[in-house]
């Protein structure tokens, strides 16, 4: 409940500081600040310490699970804002009404962490989706921009339909929104309830870009500007996937038999899309999406077995996820040329970004000794604890084999090939977040319970 | 009126807003399109508030009335989608001229 409050209070406040505080650097160090604070209040929730008792009828409870989840993106969300805050001048004139955005965005992203009940789902994807249709917009000049936002306001919008419809079935099957009230086992299944489900597994998949819902995913993220669209696809996609996991684990439990195999076919069909065709782009950004679509394939694997290792795995792989895309990024924004070209000697004019870089990527393609591979492999290992659909591990491996093909590639461009990068303009703070950022992915691979000892102390 | 007259009623509403986000090209009927899918919810949500309250108003009073306040939290969510929505046409139409959907495809290249 401490970081609800005060991200919504801190969103205000944002909007009111673009009035007061005239320098864009005040308005920054504000914005880190409010996110220094909402990681503290969090810490202290998670040990006990509630600074607002309020009422929710059991609407919204913060049990460990969403609190940790909480800290993991309020963590990320402050080296995004050290690493990325500068390039949001870039973007356009409203400095802090973006950040304000993003603020309003984490308040939706912690409220669909802990939903109890499907109307915080909605609210909470709504409070999600609308800001990120501004932010995506907020280039105003850029016909790409505009394209993109457009395209992610109708589809989000069609998605939203069809969450309401299913929440609405649902609630003539059973009377309820309470997640609890739903999964009360019964045989057989209304086919009301069966439709609802299907109907929100679909909205909730095209959220979490899954295949066969992800066409919107690639061009969205592309378009919008870089700063924004590192932001939807690390912390906006975390929130979204542990809706979905929360959403299938208390409300639909006992109908799992129902909808295993499915969500199996649409994890397939996520890996096999993303990973093949992240290997034909030729423009770093729009290969990020596609591996973003990949990992999007390769969370769904918790989604499918949803037992302890899948829970503890989940966070594990938004974790290193998010560090590991928020730097790639960080650096794709400071680049001119966005191609796989434009990185040729990277190495060469910048050593420690480079190896950097490296790090995320080997991290992202799941290299032992970073937290990729740990997350990967708590989530082949739930899979395997389920004991059905064996051949979904063996996919699942070999499509992370295919990944590795299109992230060396970056590495090869940087390191192996001639070529000259214009001059980046690096600030110290920036080089020293890159290296935190590094060394945060090493420690998780080699020692995972530093994060996973919090769902259990 | 037995509740199936309700179903069938929102379920045509709700395939008529499919099909029209499907098929038409002008980005304000996709946007009514859209919105009669969500009144299509609306619909459904006050119908079976009104039957489970009729089912278990003997032993429940307010049974079937959070269906109802659902319905209150799907309109202000849509108008807040449709303030931005409405922004970011009038966006696209300052720099097209045009607020054809066959624009969108020109990011795949």
């Amino acid at each position: 409940m401490n970081a609800l409050i005060i991200s919504a209070v801190w969103g205000v406040i944002m909007m009111f500081s673009g009035i007061v505080l005239k320098q864009k650097h005040a308005i920054r160090n504000l914005a880190v600040a409010g996110l220094i604070l909402l990681l503290l209040a969090n810490g202290l929730e998670m040990s006990g310490t509630m600074f607002f008792k309020v009422d929710t009828k059991g609407m919204i409870e913060f049990d460990r699970f969403a609190l940790l989840f909480d800290s993991i993106i309020f963590a990320s969300a402050i080296l995004y804002l050290l690493l990325s805050a500068r390039d949001m001048e870039k973007v356009g004139s409203n400095y802090a009404e973006y950040l304000a955005l993003i603020f309003f965005i984490l308040c939706g992203v912690v409220l669909v962490a802990s939903f109890k009940s499907l109307l915080i789902l909605f609210l909470g994807i709504e409070i999600i989706s609308i800001p990120l249709y501004i932010l995506t917009g907020s280039d105003k000049r850029n016909l790409k921009s505009n394209e993109a936002s457009l395209k992610y306001l109708l589809l989000g919008a069609f998605s939203t339909g069809l969450m309401l419809m299913g929440i609405a079935l649902i609630y003539g099957a059973t009377g309820s929104f309470m997640n609890a009230n739903i999964d009360v086992f019964k045989e057989p299944p209304s086919a009301l309830l069966i439709t609802g489900m299907t109907l929100l597994m679909f909205s909730m998949a095209f959220k979490t870009s899954v295949a066969p819902f992800h066409f919107w995913a690639p061009d969205v993220y592309d378009g919008a500007p870089v700063v924004f669209s590192s932001f939807m696809m690390t912390i906006v996609k975390g929130a979204a996937f542990i809706a979905f996991i929360r959403l299938f684990d208390e409300a639909f439990g006992s109908l799992a038999p129902k909808w295993q195999l499915w969500m199996a076919i649409l994890t397939a069909a996520t890996l096999f899309i993303g990973n093949i065709t992240a290997v034909f782009q030729q423009s770093v950004k729009r290969m990020m999406a596609y591996s973003s679509i990949a990992h999007a394939g390769f969370m769904m694997l918790a989604v499918y077995a949803m037992n302890t290792d899948a829970k503890e795995g989940i966070l594990l792989y938004i974790a290193a996820y998010c560090l590991a895309t928020i730097g790639i990024f960080a650096v794709l924004g400071k680049m001119s040329d966005y191609t796989f070209d434009g990185f040729n000697g990277f190495a060469k004019s910048q050593p420690l970004l480079a190896a950097t870089i490296t790090i995320f990527l080997l991290s992202l393609a799941g290299i032992p000794l970073t937290a990729g591979f740990l997350s990967k492999f708590y989530m082949l290992k739930a899979v395997i604890d389920t004991h059905h659909n064996l051949w979904l591990v063996i996919f699942a491996v070999l499509m992370a084999a295919v990944s590795i093909y299109y992230y060396f590639r970056l590495i090869q461009a940087m390191y192996f090939k001639e070529g000259t990068v214009k001059e980046i303009h690096i600030t110290p703070v920036f080089k020293w977040t890159m290296m935190i950022l590094a060394a945060f992915i090493i420690i998780l691979g080699i020692y995972p319970n530093l994060l996973l000892y919090w769902l259990y102390f | 009126m037995p509740i199936n007259y309700y179903i069938f009623l929102s379920l045509a509403l709700f395939a008529i807003g499919i099909v029209g986000v499907l098929i038409r090209r002008n980005a304000i009927i996709v946007f009514m399109c859209i919105e009669i899918m969500l009144n299509a919810a609306n619909l459904l949500l006050v119908a079976f508030s009104k039957m489970h309250h009729l089912q278990q108003a003997a032993t429940q009073a307010s049974a079937g009335t959070d269906g109802q306040i659902f319905v209150f939290f799907i309109m202000v969510v849509a108008a807040a989608e449709v303030s931005v929505g409405l922004a970011i046409i009038v966006m696209m139409f300052r720099n097209v001229h045009s607020i054809d959907i066959n624009f969108l495809n020109r990011l795949k290249h």
